[in-house]
């Protein structure tokens, strides 16, 4: 049992302004710009990545969560989920730009899943993914616009994402 | 969960996430897109021996709004009127590949019998056998209770502190047995109000008050009041002199309402007989929940089937058949 700690509390906070300013630079600026965070940690590195993007911009940019409990096609090879709110900005999100936001990307059915939630509450110009860990192993054709660290894992390794907000600490963590 | 068969047997627990996940799905039936992926390839059989309009077609909506493909068998007309048995009519449908059996029928613990039996390996909900249980009523009755109260915030709370009031005709009642057990364990006092003659034997090992009087039980400032339906089709004694006799004691009139506290709420879970139990005062005022009941019973409704049939089934499918 050796697990290792990939990305420590600096690390985060780094990938994460990187981000922001990507998105900045990619939307062209912090208009019609909409984050919507996966539950939990999504929801919680969402809110960060406005923040972060508020500094910059000095704008106020609209953050909601959005459950994919109800759209996933493994359901029944676990015990029943109960599902998370989900919360949309009073703006909504049509014409807007999305930017999704989780904390790992592993098989890619998660965001396929997300993709199938936004289509159910309106009709964004554009979708974007940010992601902060990347581990590979995609089984779907998703690929992420922004991503804080690629970290080359083996299928069977635990990937951890650990946040002050839902955690109490800050790292990520690989291991067996 | 496997089956939900009544609320005296239902913990808080449990209780509180059908409540919370009925939350979610009251959420998504305010979208642009109301159907859901989430149960397809499963099947609903709606296994009706006893008319109903409103429980039939609520379930119905709450198993097509997640996808779910929905065979209504109606007793009336069917395989049943020519004699056919509970359990030959199961065993057709398991062949079928009922995922989930929706039963309501005449006969007390017939909902019981069907998923204990070894006839089937589906989930079995209890849509209202005899005068036994009704319990995804009293689950969308204790949820509506709680969203007029706590609107936005009742994710995760209970009904503790909360006095409702029940009046009617207990004694026929499934509804007024599956509210009493679900509103106990929820924390909520109860208090029955019926004539003598339609009080149950055994309501002293009920968690509730039973007075006679409606006035006296208004007097106490109740948070909800839940008016029963007189169930004349049930009626093969005379329970009481004159209808008009009973709506004067026990009816719900407009001056009963307009004397009724601030929030609090006049609730029925229908079909009502107006100027029976209920008048149109009391009805249409806006203290009434009776069509935020039918639209809290889609999404109670789908919670249920979603707990059923969603998640990895935790025993072997198939069983001793």
């Amino acid at each position: 049992m050796s697990t290792r700690t990939v990305l420590q509390e600096a690390d985060i906070a780094r990938a994460l302004t990187r981000i922001a300013h990507e998105i900045l630079e990619s939307n062209r600026g912090s208009e019609d710009l909409v984050l919507l965070g996966i539950p939990t940690r999504g929801v919680t590195l969402a809110h960060r990545l406005a923040a972060l993007i508020g500094g910059i911009a000095q704008t106020q940019t609209p953050v909601g969560s959005l459950d994919i409990t109800l759209f996933r096609d493994d359901l029944s090879k676990h015990p029943t989920r109960s599902p998370h709110p989900t919360d949309i900005p009073a703006g909504g999100i049509d014409g807007k730009t999305v930017v999704l936001v989780d904390d790992v990307l592993f098989s890619g059915r998660s965001i396929r899943a997300a993709l199938d939630a936004i289509q159910s509450i309106g009709r964004p110009a554009v979708v974007r993914l940010a992601i902060l860990v990347d581990r590979g192993h995609r089984e779907l054709p998703i690929r992420p616009d922004f991503i804080g660290k690629n970290i080359p894992s083996a299928r069977t390794e635990r990937v951890n994402v650990r946040l002050h907000e839902n955690d109490g600490a800050e790292e990520v963590t690989i291991g067996a | 969960m496997r089956h939900l068969l009544d609320t005296r047997n239902l913990d808080r627990a449990t209780a509180l996430r059908i409540l919370d996940i009925a939350e979610d799905m009251a959420d998504t039936q305010s979208r642009e897109v109301k159907k859901l992926p989430t149960l397809r390839g499963k099947t609903v059989v709606n296994l009706f021996f006893e008319d109903s309009t409103r429980t039939r077609i609520s379930f119905e909506a709450a198993a097509k709004r997640l996808s779910a493909d929905v065979i209504n068998f109606a007793a009336k007309g069917s395989s049943v009127s020519k004699g056919e048995s509970l359990k030959d009519t199961a065993q057709t449908l398991e062949a079928i590949g009922a995922d989930a059996v929706v039963i309501r029928h005449p006969a007390s613990g017939a909902p019981q019998t069907l998923a204990t039996s070894g006839w089937i390996s589906a989930g079995v909900v209890n849509a209202g056998d005899g005068t036994h249980e009704h319990p995804t009523q009293a689950l969308l009755d204790a949820f509506t209770i709680r969203k007029r109260r706590f609107g936005a915030d009742s994710r995760g709370r209970d009904l503790a502190g909360l006095h409702v009031v029940i009046v009617g005709d207990v004694l026929h009642s499934r509804v007024a047995r599956s509210n009493v057990w679900l509103l106990a364990t929820l924390g909520a006092d109860v208090t029955l109000v019926a004539p003598p003659t339609l009080v149950p034997q055994n309501v002293s090992l009920w968690p509730a008050r039973v007075v006679y009087d409606l006035d006296e039980a208004l007097e106490q400032s109740p948070d909800a009041v839940m008016m029963l339906r007189i169930q004349l089709e049930r009626m093969n004694a005379a329970y009481f002199p004159t209808e008009r006799e009973y709506s004067r004691r026990w009816g719900l009139d407009a001056l009963r309402v307009a004397a009724l506290p601030e929030g609090s709420i006049v609730m029925h879970p229908g079909p009502m007989n107006r100027g029976l139990e209920i008048s149109s005062e009391a009805a249409d005022s806006p203290r009434s929940t009776v069509l935020e009941q039918v639209t809290n019973g889609v999404s109670i409704r789908m919670a249920v089937l979603y707990l059923l049939l969603a998640g990895e089934r935790d025993d072997e499918r198939g069983g001793d058949l």
